[in-house]
């Protein structure tokens, strides 16, 4: 994996120094929280409801065992033990100190690490998908790429104050994992019809109060031209974008507004000067990235396995992936014991998952925005060891893309922004679900909460999303169905007017039930949604 | 009963005003009247709390009880990790929350 040269790590240890003051200078009473708010959140320091939170940086989800002891440790030395694994590939710590956050940086900074731009007006983290690397169906390892755009990403002095937030997701295969298409750029390696790699470019996605599915914009865009194509889709945003009202700040509104085809011709009229302004990183910079993710040094071993233990079977055919050597896998560790809290982890075991990724994958480790693990490349021969392992630390959840494998924001429990708890229902549906004997029946069936309208539990591309609201002070969830961020992605849609805690919790299994009595051979629940349409739900859910 | 919160400068612990200074515990939160702005812009001023403001609660048997269900899980803590609750706001368990 990518490893910081002198200039990532003067500029993280420089910016570590510069909050090191502006956080002294907060505690002794020289700046307002109006002064300030704009400093931390540009270090990734919220405040939440009962403590400040930062937001840690995994650039395109890839860590390796020395950043997850460090996120362990920090865990255990200034949080309360443990962290929560984000929907955007990200780390976010819920009990911080302000009179420790610099200090935490530090200790970020040691391990390549850091907390900028996972807030404000800028372009955040770039994700990727999960099994870059190693997945047996890319074209090409995206990830050199994700970290070009990240280079260029970081205090870009243009896109520092941009109208809001701006997100990023660059895949290279045919499967989406990344939900690039609701994402602001979506980026897609691709090979065009003379056999040439270039990138698709998808802009104006995204969730929040306003879902949207990005168009493609460009089919084709020579890699060497990646980075001003990017630019140019910034500028013309940056140039119209609203700032009057954050509402309709995002890329989105303005391609849904101005209209794709007229955003596309801006972009390309600013394609063409900057092409001629040469912009584009040189080529040399691609080159000494590339060698940094290289393939480990792979080793042709047994190719199947003793599954005579039902419980290691299982786990081994819903948590493991093919990848693209044939005597590995990709595995997925789950932050989602039954009942357990999403994308949750303790300091322990954060130092068990690092200990696992350098005895059995290669020092490697991946956050999915599904808010999981990977361990991209272990030896199928290993796989008995390492479940064994995962068992003994609550972390062998055999569930991967489960009704139990749910998404939740943290919700009311610990976000000033929402209006519901989440994570309760997340426990109550996997509790139950585990309960009644349903899920290995129930297949493929994505789950997604959201405690308000911003949408970080993505419910908009749930094949079932909650959406927790607030009614008259008290929490009230709104169900809706058909959503997904894959390559067959689409927005969910409501079924009808909302439900108590329990209440929702009922309706998610009344329409599995419609789901089970109607479904066809081989159809996932969102195929049989798609053939059925929402009247046998709605009628089931709300005729009495 | 109008009472106030903010979160500690320094922690970002969750704090309640109790007349004279800010206490951990809802149940020390004290009836503010038509004092509330007052107060507050006195306190930030002072920098003494973060992002306070005003809120409605009512005094209960079991003690204060914010009126919005975002202002009992500020006082008590996550309701999905019930050992780091705040150990003084809770007289009558979880249920308080809801």
């Amino acid at each position: 994996m990518y490893q910081y040269d002198q200039y990532d790590q003067a500029m993280v240890d420089a910016r570590v120094e510069e909050f090191r003051d502006q956080a002294q200078r907060r505690l002794d009473g020289k700046l307002t929280e109006d002064q300030f708010k704009p400093l931390r959140l540009m270090n990734g320091l919220y405040l939440q409801l009962h403590a400040y939170m930062l937001r840690v940086a995994i650039p395109y989800g890839t860590l390796n065992s020395r950043q997850m002891i460090a996120l362990g440790d920090i865990a255990d030395k200034y949080d309360r033990g443990y962290g929560h694994f984000t929907t955007r590939q990200n780390l976010q710590y819920n009990w911080i100190k302000l009179e420790d956050a610099a200090d935490i940086l530090a200790d970020l900074s040691k391990v390549e690490m850091h907390a900028i731009q996972t807030s404000g007006n800028c372009i955040r983290n770039i994700s990727s998908d999960h099994f870059a690397g190693a997945a047996h169906d890319e074209l090409i390892d995206p990830r050199p790429y994700a970290e070009l755009l990240r280079q260029w990403s970081s205090f870009h002095p243009e896109f520092t104050y941009l109208p809001r937030k701006f997100k990023i997701a660059v895949i290279a295969a045919e499967t989406d994992r990344a939900a690039m298409r609701l994402h602001d750029i979506g980026i897609q390696i691709v090979k065009n019809d003379a056999g040439e790699v270039g990138a698709s470019f998808y802009v104006g996605g995204g969730m929040g109060r306003t879902p949207m599915i990005a168009p493609q914009i460009r089919e084709f865009v020579p890699l060497d031209q990646l980075v001003t194509y990017a630019e140019a889709c910034l500028r013309v945003y940056n140039r119209y974008g609203r700032r009057d009202n954050k509402y309709k700040a995002r890329i989105k509104i303005l391609v849904h507004e101005m209209g794709a085809e007229e955003y596309t011709r801006q972009v390309e009229e600013e394609f063409a000067h900057l092409l001629e302004q040469g912009v584009e990183p040189p080529l040399a910079e691609l080159e000494r990235i590339k060698p940094f993710f290289a393939d480990p040094a792979f080793e042709d071993g047994p190719k199947s396995i003793d599954r005579s233990d039902p419980d290691f079977a299982l786990w081994v055919d819903r948590n493991t992936v093919r990848h693209k050597h044939d005597s590995y896998v990709s595995a997925v560790i789950s932050l989602k014991p039954v009942g357990g809290i999403p994308g949750d982890a303790t300091g322990d075991q954060m130092r068990l998952m690092a200990k696992l990724a350098k005895q059995y994958s290669f020092d490697e480790l991946r956050v999915m925005h599904t808010q999981n693990i990977v361990l991209p490349h272990v030896r199928i021969a290993d796989l008995h060891a390492l479940w064994t392992e995962l068992e003994a630390a609550d972390l062998g959840a055999p569930n991967l893309d489960t009704i139990e494998d749910i998404i939740a924001c943290p919700g009311l429990d610990y976000c000033a922004l929402a209006n519901a708890r989440s994570i309760p229902l997340a426990q109550r549906i996997s509790e139950k679900f585990a309960k009644n004997g349903r899920t290995e029946e129930l297949g493929q069936l994505k789950l997604k909460i959201s405690g308000c309208i911003n949408a970080c539990g993505h419910h908009h591309a749930g094949h079932i999303g909650i959406l927790g609201v607030d009614k008259k002070g008290t929490e009230n969830y709104q169900l809706s169905l058909g959503g997904s961020e894959a390559e067959d992605v689409s927005l969910a849609k409501i079924t009808g007017p909302g439900f108590d805690e329990d209440g929702v919790i009922k309706a998610v299994e009344t329409v599995t039930d419609v789901y089970l009595e109607t479904r066809e051979d081989g159809e996932r629940f969102l195929d049989t949604y798609r053939r059925i349409g929402m009247t046998p739900f709605k009628e089931a859910l709300y005729d009495k | 009963m109008n009472i106030l919160t903010g979160n500690d400068l320094k922690t970002g612990e969750v704090v309640w005003w109790d007349g004279q200074n800010w206490s951990l515990s809802v149940h020390d939160a004290v009836d503010v009247g038509g004092m509330g702005e007052q107060i507050l812009a006195a306190e930030e001023a002072a920098r003494r709390v973060n992002v306070p403001y005003a809120l409605v609660a009512s005094r209960t048997e079991e003690g204060v009880r914010p009126a919005h269900i975002k202002d009992r899980v500020r006082a008590l803590g996550p309701t999905v990790r019930r050992d780091l609750a705040v150990p003084t706001a809770s007289k009558t368990g979880w249920d308080w929350v809801i």
